[in-house]
C-alpha cells in the first residue's frame, strides 16, 4: 500500500532528536502493549501486526505514538479473528468466557520463546532468479496490499550484493496468500539512481528484496 | 509529578479496574520524552491497554506472569550491552571478526545471543573509507538480541524518512561529519534480515581489555549514527 508508513525519502519531518539515557519504555501501558503483542498466539502470519498498522489512516498514523499504533494493530487483529469483541475492548469486561484449547505462553516458557524467535528462512528448494553482481530493476508495483518494496526504489536499477537464501515472502504471507518461499537478496542502489545528481556519487542504499520484487535490468 | 498527581493517577487506575498493581514509577512519563504532555490521569491508551489486558487474561489468551517476564527480559537483560560484547570481541579477535562478517547469526550465537528479531543477522564493518547506517523506512525493524528494543529516534518519522535520502546531512546534524571520500552505505532493513554495524575501534585503545573496550561501545555507534570514542562510554545511549 502506498501509505504514509512508506516514509523513505519524504522531507520536512523535522529534526531527529536523540533522547539521553532513554528508558526502554516511557509508560507502564507501553510495557503491557509490547508484552501482550509479543505473547499472544493469534494464529496470525508473521508481519500481520505491521500490515494492520499500515491500514491505520495516514493522518491518524502520524499523530499516534509508536505503541499506540501497536495497541490499535493488536486490537484490530483480535477483533477480526473473533478472539475478543469491540464491546469487550470498550468495557474491559470479558463476556465470552475462557477461550479453550489455545496455546498460552507461560512465564517459564518466555526465555525459550525469545531464543526461538520466528525464523522466516525456509529449507525448501527454490531456484535463485538472480546472482551476486547481476544488475536488476525493482518492479514498479503499486499494490493496495502489503509490500516490503518501498516506493523510493520502484523502477530503479541496482546490483545484487548478497543472496540471503530462501525466505517466506512477506508480501504474500502477511495477507494470508501463502508463504511463496523464494530467495531474498541485498540489492545495492546507487544514491544517484534513487535521488538524482545532487546525491553523493559514492553513496548507496542497500535494500533486502525478494525474487518477486525484481526483474532483469 | 507531584504527590497529588501521583495519588490521582493511582486512584484513577484503581477505578479503571486495575487487576494488577500498577507500577507507579513506570506509569510516570519520562521527562525528556518528546511525546505529548504528562497527564494527571491515565492517558486514553493506558485505559484501553488495561481494558484489553483484563479481557485477554479473563479469556485465557495471555498469562500475566508471562507478560511480566517478557517485559523484564527486554527491560533488564536484552539490550545494547549484548551488542557491545560482540563488537569488543571482534576488535580483539581477528578470527571472530571474520566469522562475524561472514556469518553474523552464528558468530553472535557464540556469545549466547540470538532469537526474536535477530533470527538472521548481518554485520557490516565501518572503515576509514566506508560508513554504514541502519534504518527501517517502513516500520522499526531492529536487531533485538544485540541492541534490545529500538529507541524513539530510530522509530521516528524524521529518521525513517531522511536517513535514506540525506544520510550525510542527518549525520552532520547529529554531530558526525563524514569526509566526501567516505562511502556512505545505508541499510534499509525492511525484510527479515537485521543489521549490526561494526564500528571502528578508536585510536589509543591498544592496551584496553575486551571488557573495557565493550564499555566504550554505544548503541548509537552500532546503528551508525555515532563513532565509538574513548570518551563515549557505555551502551546505555
Amino acid at each position: 500500500m502506498n501509505g504514509v508508513h512508506d516514509m523513505g525519502g519524504m522531507q520536512n519531518m523535522g529534526p531527529v532528536r536523540v533522547e539521553k539515557n532513554e528508558p526502554v519504555f516511557h509508560a507502564e501501558w507501553e510495557r503491557r502493549v509490547f508484552a501482550m503483542d509479543d505473547a499472544i498466539d493469534g494464529d496470525w502470519p508473521g508481519g500481520a501486526g505491521r500490515y494492520q498498522q499500515e491500514l491505520i489512516p495516514p493522518a491518524e498514523y502520524l499523530r499516534m505514538s509508536y505503541y499506540e499504533r501497536w495497541l490499535r494493530s493488536l486490537s484490530e487483529r483480535l477483533v477480526k479473528s473473533g478472539l475478543v469483541t469491540r464491546k469487550e475492548l470498550e468495557t474491559g469486561i470479558a463476556e465470552g468466557g475462557n477461550t479453550q484449547g489455545r496455546k498460552v505462553l507461560r512465564a517459564d516458557e518466555v526465555r525459550a520463546a525469545i531464543a526461538r524467535g520466528f525464523p522466516a528462512t525456509r529449507s525448501v528448494a527454490a531456484t535463485a532468479k538472480f546472482h551476486v553482481g547481476e544488475r536488476v530493476r525493482a518492479r514498479n508495483i503499486n499494490t493496495t496490499g502489503h509490500t516490503r518494496l518501498p516506493r523510493y526504489a520502484r523502477g530503479k536499477q541496482g546490483t545484487i550484493a548478497r543472496d540471503h537464501g530462501v525466505f517466506a515472502f512477506n508480501d504474500s504471507r502477511v495477507q494470508g496468500l501463502g508463504e511463496k518461499p523464494q530467495h531474498l537478496y541485498s540489492v545495492s542502489f546507487a544514491a544517484r539512481e534513487l535521488w538524482g545528481p545532487a546525491a553523493a556519487a559514492n553513496d548507496s542504499v542497500h535494500l533486502d528484496l525478494w525474487d518477486d520484487h525484481l526483474e532483469p535490468a | 509529578m507531584s504527590t497529588t498527581r501521583r495519588d490521582l493517577l493511582a486512584t484513577a487506575l484503581t477505578a479503571a479496574g486495575a487487576a494488577a498493581a500498577p507500577r507507579l514509577a513506570g506509569a510516570e512519563e519520562s521527562h525528556d520524552h518528546p511525546e505529548p504532555e504528562h497527564q494527571a490521569v491515565p492517558s486514553d491508551p493506558a485505559l484501553r491497554t488495561r481494558a484489553l489486558e483484563s479481557v485477554l487474561v479473563a479469556r485465557g489468551l495471555v498469562d500475566r506472569a508471562a507478560l511480566d517476564a517478557l517485559v523484564d527480559a527486554y527491560e533488564r537483560e536484552i539490550g545494547p550491552r549484548n551488542g557491545a560484547r560482540v563488537i569488543a570481541r571482534a576488535w580483539v579477535d581477528e578470527d571472530y571478526k571474520r566469522r562475524l562478517l561472514s556469518n553474523a547469526t552464528a558468530a553472535i550465537a557464540e556469545l549466547g545471543f540470538g532469537g526474536e528479531e535477530g533470527e538472521q543477522m548481518v554485520a557490516v564493518e565501518n572503515t576509514p573509507r566506508v560508513h554504514n547506517l541502519v534504518v527501517c523506512t517502513l516500520c522499526s525493524c531492529y536487531p533485538w538480541p544485540v541492541l534490545g528494543l529500538p529507541p524513539l529516534w530510530y522509530k521516528s518519522a524524521a529518521y525513517r524518512s531522511r536517513s535514506v535520502i540525506d544520510p550525510r546531512g542527518l549525520l552532520k546534524e547529529l554531530g558526525l561529519e563524514l569526509a566526501p571520500e567516505v562511502d556512505v552505505r545505508v541499510w534499509d532493513s525492511t525484510a527479515e534480515v537485521r543489521y549490526l554495524v561494526l564500528p571502528e575501534r578508536p585510536a589509543g585503545t591498544a592496551k584496553l581489555s575486551e571488557a573495557e573496550l565493550a564499555a566504550l561501545v554505544t548503541r548509537d555507534a552500532m546503528v551508525g549514527i555515532a563513532r565509538v570514542t574513548v570518551a563515549s562510554g557505555g551502551a546505555r545511549a
